[in-house]
This record gives structure tokens, C-alpha cells and sequence, in this order.
């Protein structure tokens, strides 16, 4: 099995910063934005963004998960469920800007699903989505990130692995795999 | 990856405690589901369920549909009492017309026992079963359990009574089996006539004083009294019955510690359970009502998805 970092500890920090720029320009004082991590991986990501944007505007902005495993569109094509993780949203989200974060942008379908499942906590005005890897090439429906931490041309029959030190983790890493 | 043991839900002694953590962990986000403002998800649209219920139910019937609906599937009831099988037709041609109609999982509920493993012999689709006889109501043990944990934290090593008619109920089997692979100590208390000959071969306790009972347990699951199963007389009367064990708020305040109260319904107010015992803060009873339809959601949403 292959391994190639893509991402180490020090680029990672980087990249967090840049992405909270890019943010920041965006969405001003952050008064109508709410900051949504996707389950199960994505909020490690988004607790990372959320903390760092929190301290940086100096304002409390609206965070939550999100699991979308109900909404899947694979639900009894795979030879087993996916295991549902917990959903905790506790405002609402009507009118309000909604940056959705998750940690690798690959198919597109799990982001579709989110936006599907986002309905049920009310309409927002605008959904934006911010993702540290994109996959490139792999896309199989037209959904694009907003925000992307760092684009990787891929191959379907690579995987790539993401380890955050809030996962349990020694350190940041993110690796790119040749599945054999 | 989450997949249960089995292909139907017949008995809770046909699956395992990993199955029935990860009922609970699914019903755990079901009921987050079943409490936002919109209370669907679109997992199971594709799927058809058939409601198929030879004896009466209320709630049963009522919180399978709606876990069905909030997982949109499509729905057909059938009850036996306007039907076909009034003009003779067999069990297995009743449901064989049934699937004929493309329907992918059927919910029974019967008189006889077993009928829902005689029926997973013969047919391809999944079952859940929704009661059958005196033998086992695995859905309702579920949401029991469920609740315990959901007040208590956990069901390991907590001492729970069920106290009532154990000879003529399908909950207390099913409760027994689930609390046992969960870990909890089981005690079961009613007159000596309505208390089956080898039940302390299951590892539960016998008790027939209900005040050592509630003395001894955590938490009392109160049953109700199914006069439509007696076809003899078990007590001399309902009042004799309701006197002796009878469970009211008195009984409840003069216990050295507070203890839960579960019914899984009907109540026969002021037989098994007083009212003000019913609507005490004791009581537990309308949680394990939206713990049902969580539960439930959890046990086809599981069954569904399995397609290997």
C-alpha cells in the first residue's frame, strides 16, 4: 500500500488560516452566518475553522453537526446501512448564511444529501461549502466547494486519508493511498 | 458499517445484544428525527411495508405506521377482522397475495405463537414481529429497554420487576430475553396462578409479595391483566386482584428510594395501577410511547437496508 502526504501539520495550519481569511472577507462580522460540520468527519475540521474564526472576529458564531446518513441515496444499494452519527443543530437556521464544512470533497453525494437534510432546520439564504481536499475529477454530480483547502487530482481507486490530532491522532497528517 | 444478525425481527431471542446496541444507537437518532420540526427523512421511499394484524392493537399498529411514514415508505394495513381470511383463507395465501403486490417488508401481529417464524420459512420478504400469541413482542421489549436506558443511563446491572399477568403476556417473555442480554436482573412477581410453572428456568427471580417487589427493583414494568386471554378464572376478582397488587402512589411514596414506573399500555386504571400512580412523576409511560416510533424507525430502517 502506498502512502503520499498531501498535507502536513505546518501546511495544515496554513491552509486553516487561509481558508478563515477567505471567510472572513466573506461574511464580515459573521451575524447571519452559522458554521455546520458534516458527520462523521467533517467536524473535526469544522470545530478546527469554528474555534480559529471565533477568536479572530472575537464573536460567538452559531456551530453545529449535521449527519445526512438518512438522506444518503445509496440506502439499501450497499450490501449494509451506514451507521447514523448524531445531528445536533440547536438554532435555526431560516434566513441565515450557512457554511457547511467537511473534510474531503469526492463524489459530491454526501454533499447533496446535507443540502437535503439541511430542509428540516428551515431555509437558509445562502449555503456555501468548505472543504480541506478536493477531489478533482471524481465528481458524479454538479457540486462544487466554495472554499477548498487544497485540490488533489485523484484516481477512483485512491483514497485519501485524513488524521487530525482531534480525531486521536499524533499529529496533522493527510495522506493520499493507492488502494491495492 | 452497522448490520443486524438477522434478516427479520421475530423474537428478541433470535438476535444478539451487538443488535440490540445498535437498535439503540440508530433509535438514538431517530428520536432527534422524530423531535425537529419536520419530522421526515426520505431513507425508505422505496420501500412498501404491509401492516398485517390479525388481533386488535392500538398503539402497536398506530407507531409502526408512523415510524413507517417518517421514514416514507409506503404503507398498506390490513386487519383480519374486514378481510378474506373471515372466508377462510390460509396465513400464508393471505400474505403470499400480499407480497404478489410488491411489498417488501410485512409487519404481523397474530394470535397464534410462532406465526411469524412459520411465515419466515415460506416467504422471501423481511418480517417484523408485532406480537404473536403469548409468545413475543420483540418491538415493545426494544422500546422498554430503550426507555430504561434513555432514564437510567444504562440497563446493565439494573434490577427491574415486571409484575402482572406473566403467564398470558408476549412483553414479559420478550422484556425477560432483552434485559437479560442487556445485563440487568430480572424479577417477576403476580399471583401463583398467573406466574408460569418453569419461569425461574430464564434466570429471573419469583416474587410474590409485589411489595418486595417494588422494594427490591430499580424499575417496575406493571402489566396489564388480559382478561381476553383468560378463558378461567386465575383470582377470585378484579377488585381481590388490584387489592393485593395493586400499585398506587401510597405504595410508591413508602419506598425507601424512588423507583420507575413503565406500562406498556392499555392501563386498566385503578387495577394494575392507581391513577395518580399512572401520572406520577414516577412514570415513564408516554416516553416509552415516543421512544416506540423511535425504536421502530431503527428496526426497519436496519432491516431495509441489509439487502445482502
Amino acid at each position: 500500500m502506498q502512502k503520499k502526504l498531501i498535507l502536513d501539520s505546518d501546511l495544515l495550519d496554513l491552509t486553516i488560516s487561509r481558508l478563515c481569511q477567505q471567510l472572513i472577507e466573506n461574511h464580515n462580522d459573521f451575524s447571519e452566518t452559522v458554521i455546520i460540520g458534516m458527520q462523521p468527519r467533517g467536524i473535526y475540521v469544522a470545530e478546527i475553522l469554528h474555534k480559529k474564526l471565533e477568536k479572530d472576529t472575537k464573536k460567538e458564531i452559531p456551530f453545529g453537526y449535521l449527519d445526512a446518513t438518512f438522506y444518503r441515496d445509496d440506502f439499501r444499494r450497499r450490501d449494509t446501512p451506514i451507521k447514523a452519527s448524531e445531528t445536533r443543530i440547536d438554532f435555526i437556521i431560516e434566513g441565515k448564511k450557512v457554511v457547511l464544512v467537511d473534510d474531503v470533497l469526492f463524489t459530491g453525494r454526501s454533499i447533496r444529501a446535507a443540502m437535503d437534510s439541511m430542509i428540516a432546520f428551515g431555509r437558509p439564504t445562502t449555503v456555501e461549502l468548505v472543504v480541506l481536499i478536493d477531489r478533482k475529477y471524481n465528481r458524479e454530480l454538479p457540486i462544487a466547494a466554495d472554499y477548498v483547502g487544497k485540490t488533489v487530482n485523484t484516481l477512483a481507486s485512491q483514497r485519501v486519508l485524513v488524521e487530525l490530532e482531534a480525531q486521536g491522532h499524533k499529529q496533522n497528517k493527510i495522506w493520499l493511498i493507492n488502494k491495492d | 458499517m452497522s448490520k443486524l444478525s438477522q434478516k427479520h425481527l421475530l423474537g428478541i431471542k433470535d438476535i444478539t445484544r451487538e443488535d440490540i446496541e445498535l437498535i439503540f444507537e440508530t433509535a438514538d437518532n431517530f428520536k432527534e428525527v422524530i423531535n425537529r420540526p419536520i419530522k421526515k427523512v426520505p431513507s425508505l421511499r422505496d420501500v412498501t411495508i404491509a401492516n398485517v394484524f390479525f388481533e386488535n392493537s392500538t398503539r402497536t399498529r398506530l407507531s409502526f405506521e408512523l415510524a413507517q411514514k417518517r421514514l416514507s415508505a409506503d404503507v398498506v394495513n390490513f386487519s383480519a377482522s374486514n378481510s378474506s381470511v373471515k372466508k377462510g383463507e390460509t396465513l400464508l395465501d393471505t400474505v403470499n397475495n400480499i407480497l404478489a403486490m410488491k411489498v417488501d417488508m410485512i409487519v404481523m401481529r397474530h394470535a397464534s405463537p410462532g406465526a411469524a417464524h412459520y411465515l419466515s420459512k415460506h416467504i422471501n420478504a423481511n418480517i417484523v414481529n408485532a406480537g404473536d400469541g403469548t409468545h413475543e413482542h420483540p418491538t415493545q421489549a426494544l422500546l422498554d429497554a430503550f426507555s430504561i436506558r434513555e432514564k437510567l443511563g444504562s440497563v446493565s446491572g439494573k434490577k427491574v420487576a415486571i409484575i402482572g399477568d406473566i403467564l398470558h403476556s408476549r412483553v414479559a417473555l420478550s422484556n425477560i430475553f432483552a434485559l437479560k442480554k442487556l445485563g440487568a436482573k430480572v424479577m417477576v412477581c403476580g399471583p401463583p396462578t398467573l406466574l408460569p410453572k418453569f419461569i425461574g428456568q430464564l434466570g429471573v427471580e419469583v416474587e410474590f409479595d409485589v411489595h418486595k417487589a417494588l422494594q427490591w427493583c430499580d424499575v417496575a414494568n406493571v402489566l396489564r391483566i388480559q382478561l381476553e386471554r383468560q378463558h378461567i378464572k386465575y383470582f377470585p376478582s378484579l377488585r381481590e386482584y388490584s387489592l393485593y397488587y395493586g400499585i398506587t402512589k401510597k405504595i410508591l411514596d413508602s419506598l425507601k428510594k424512588p423507583i420507575v414506573i413503565m406500562h406498556p399500555g392499555p392501563i386498566n386504571r385503578g387495577v394494575e395501577l392507581s391513577s395518580d400512580a399512572a401520572d406520577s412523576s414516577h412514570s415513564i409511560i408516554l416516553d416509552q410511547v415516543e421512544n416506540g416510533v423511535a425504536v421502530r424507525m431503527a428496526v426497519l430502517y436496519l432491516l431495509a437496508g441489509a439487502t445482502s
